[in-house]
């Protein structure tokens, strides 16, 4: 068994139950191990110890404002598709402590930021990477670095786990970046029934594999990933034809589906809390009491928060027309100039998580059927 | 589409220290007009404040803790260096918690961010300046430029209106301005007893010159409103879209393009701006609540 080669790039087939000394190792390295769980009738990523704590034999049902957690009809423990959470709360916290002042005399100003944890996390869905992948760009500049956001992000050691199951708002297809993972893992899994085949995607991937029963991936095991695979593509509950954007979007800035869409829409800013690529914050001061001591947080924001686009002259953007505008827009559209990528990865939240379910991908539809060219 | 270049920030600045507040204490804070006021501000590390420079147009993060952080505009000469001026309209928590602020009071500053007016790229050119309101004081240290480098540009033109006779600020300033040859026009919204002056809005004022389109660069801060009537004004007179610098206000939170506030299309107002060639921004700053 030792001697396998085992080199970057390389697939090899790692028994089931090899999932919890892999686990214990990364914790031996340091890392915390994050997977998903369930709790409170929903997928979340939390503390995992090993393949007990994984949502073995379970999928979710996916729709337009509907989530229900159901039996899979297999054993198999990563066939649940993503819930409301993302990895981004990982890497972007939704709270995050700035700086502390303490008032004696004057203000002294203390360092809040707690060393940043190492953080592993088991379970990465394709489109998840992409998103984290996403999230770099904004956080991670050539002329610019989010000193939070680089400190976790580096730390990490991403496990993904291609996906074989995909649910009925899923469109990764359609934006290029599932159901198979390409690259910005150290390990990836495709899970069989009897056995993970495992991808390694990086030395620290590759280390952390040594000395485990390994064995060669078998041919016909290869050959049933593959057809899985192949398989969810077409079984995507959605799809987005995405040739004309960014430009269709930015085009019709005046178009009447604005304010249909406007008078369903909620404002409740769910589609981006869920959203795995939204990185919009916000500022706050926590104050004691006595006025002497101030936390400064900094915390997640939403362009669909009314006081997001509030300043001096007024509110840039006072309505849920333009409000919704902006996610849209921006997702599909700006987002492409200035990160050379559009801002979705087709993981459908923000379609299963509407109150009042509106539909992304129905809604650049209608955007094209009636197409007003300014 | 290219924004103008970013400020000429030392490549040693790391991005810890663009997002720290570092303290700052006010070496003067003067009321100007009626709950508009200017404060001066030192850093009260001499290092820092030795090797603090701006171009005319960026802002800076004035923080106070417990109350919140600001963008504002740098006022003040660049040339004058022992402080930095800030003159503030007190609308909210924090612009009204720093008007109450003493002489040796400490404050958390970091900046300057954004873009600047490309002035040194307009030497040689007619140069008409359109302000209103609280959009003078972003404009001022470009006429400190153009007062220090007189000779290096052709007609100056200043355009400034306000409410009314005593929401001007800098009057005391203007005779100094013209007497170096730039023609200072103001006018209010309304008038009142003591006013001889020019009564309407600024972009009427553009009716009283011929502009040489050829070498005419226009830079203008206010109001939304008014900035879209000075371009249109600007480019009835043939001066060109790319010679027209707007600068913008919005909602800021980090300076640094990754909060998303500021976005206008795919522009961070913070970063790419504040201050844009207008023929950047022209398809999205026509759009209504973009
Ligand atoms: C690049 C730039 C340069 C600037 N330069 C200057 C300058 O030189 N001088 C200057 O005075 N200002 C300047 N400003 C404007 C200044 O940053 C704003 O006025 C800022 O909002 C003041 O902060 P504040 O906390 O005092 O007020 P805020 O608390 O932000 O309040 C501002 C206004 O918005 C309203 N408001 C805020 N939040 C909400 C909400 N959630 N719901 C409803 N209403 C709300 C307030 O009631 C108030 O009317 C500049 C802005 C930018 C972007
Ligand atoms: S826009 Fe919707 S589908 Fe796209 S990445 Fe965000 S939550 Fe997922
Ligand atoms: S869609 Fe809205 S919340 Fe998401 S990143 Fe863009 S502006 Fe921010
Ligand atoms: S102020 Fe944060 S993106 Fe511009």
């Amino acid at each position: 068994m030792a001697d396998i080669p085992l080199s970057v790039g390389t697939t090899v087939a790692l028994p089931k139950d090899q999932l919890d000394p892999l686990l214990s190792r990364l914790r031996d390295k340091g890392y915390r191990t994050i997977g998903p769980r369930i709790r409170d009738d929903a997928v979340v990523y939390e503390p995992i110890e090993g393949l007990a704590d994984l949502p073995r034999g379970l999928t979710s049902v996916q729709e337009a404002g509907r989530y229900r957690i159901v039996a899979s009809g297999n054993q198999r423990y990563f066939d649940i598709t993503p819930g409301a959470q993302s990895w981004k709360q990982f890497f972007f916290p939704p709270r995050v402590s700035l700086l502390e002042f303490q008032k004696n005399g004057g203000w002294k100003k203390h360092s809040a930021t707690e060393s940043a944890p190492r953080l592993a996390l088991v379970g990465v869905r394709p489109c998840e990477l992409a998103a984290i992948e996403i999230q770099d760009r904004a956080f991670l500049r050539e002329d610019f670095t989010d000193p939070i956001y680089r400190d976790r992000r580096k730390n990490a050691f991403l496990v993904a786990v291609n996906c074989l199951h995909p649910c009925g708002t899923c469109f990764c297809a359609s934006m290029g970046t599932g159901p198979k993972a390409s690259g910005g893992f150290d390990l990836c899994l495709t899970e069989l029934d009897e056995v993970f085949l495992v991808e390694i995607g990086t030395d620290a991937g590759l280390e952390m594999l040594k000395g485990l029963p390994l064995k060669a991936a078998d041919k016909a095991d290869v050959q049933k990933a593959e057809a899985g695979l192949a398989s969810a593509k077409e079984r995507m509950g959605r799809t987005l034809e995405i040739g004309d954007l960014p430009d269709l979007l930015l085009k019709n800035l005046e178009h009447p589906e604005w304010q249909a869409v406007a008078a369903r829409c909620m404002s409740c800013s769910s589609c981006t809390l869920v959203c795995p690529t939204c990185f919009c914050w916000d500022t706050q001061d926590r104050t004691s009491l006595d006025g002497a001591h101030t936390e400064r947080q900094r915390v997640w924001d939403s362009c669909f928060n009314p006081g997001y686009s509030h300043q001096a002259g007024g509110n840039t953007r006072p309505t849920t027309r333009s409000r919704y505008r902006q996610w849209l827009t921006h997702k599909f559209g700006s987002w492409k100039e200035q990160y050379g990528v559009l801002g979705c990865v087709g993981c459908g939240r923000c379609i299963t998580w509407c109150p009042v379910k509106i539909d992304v991908t129905e809604e650049i539809a209608a955007l094209r059927k009636e197409e007003v060219r300014s | 589409m290219t924004t103008l270049a970013a400020s000429k920030r030392p490549a040693a600045v790391s991005s810890e220290e663009l997002l720290n507040p570092c303290w700052a204490e006010v070496t003067d804070l003067r009321e100007e007009i009626d709950s508009t006021f200017t404060v001066w501000l030192k850093f009260k590390d001499p290092a820092l404040q030795k090797g603090y420079a701006f171009e005319p147009g960026q802002f800076n993060m004035l923080y106070l803790p417990g109350y919140g952080e600001a963008a504002i505009s740098i006022c003040s000469d660049p040339e004058k260096r022992d402080a930095i001026g800030h003159t503030v309209r007190a609308v909210g928590n924090v612009t009204r918690a720093i008007g109450r602020m003493k002489k040796g009071d400490e404050i958390g500053l970091r900046g300057p961010f954004g873009t600047h007016w490309p002035i040194e790229q307009l030497e040689g050119r007619d140069i008409l300046l359109a302000a209103g309101g609280i959009g003078l004081p972003p404009l001022r240290p470009a006429v400190y430029h153009i007062l220090h480098n007189r000779a290096k540009y052709g007609k100056v033109i200043l355009l400034y209106g306000a409410r009314s006779p005593s929401d001007l600020l800098y009057t005391n300033e203007f005779e100094a301005w013209r007497k170096s040859d730039i023609d200072v026009q103001v006018t209010v919204d309304r008038a009142d007893d003591t006013w001889k002056g020019q009564v309407g809005v600024v972009p009427l004022l553009f009716y009283r010159f011929r502009l040489d389109p050829a070498k005419t660069a226009v830079m203008t801060c206010g109001p939304e409103i008014m900035i879209r009537f000075v371009v249109f004004e600007a480019l009835a007179r043939r001066i060109p879209a790319d010679r027209i610098y707007v600068s913008l206000e919005r909602n800021m939170k980090c300076g640094q393009g990754f909060c998303g506030h500021c976005q206008l299309g795919p522009f961070f107002v913070c970063k790419d701006g504040p201050v844009f060639p207008y023929s950047v921004i022209e398809p999205y700053f026509g759009v209504e609540e973009f």
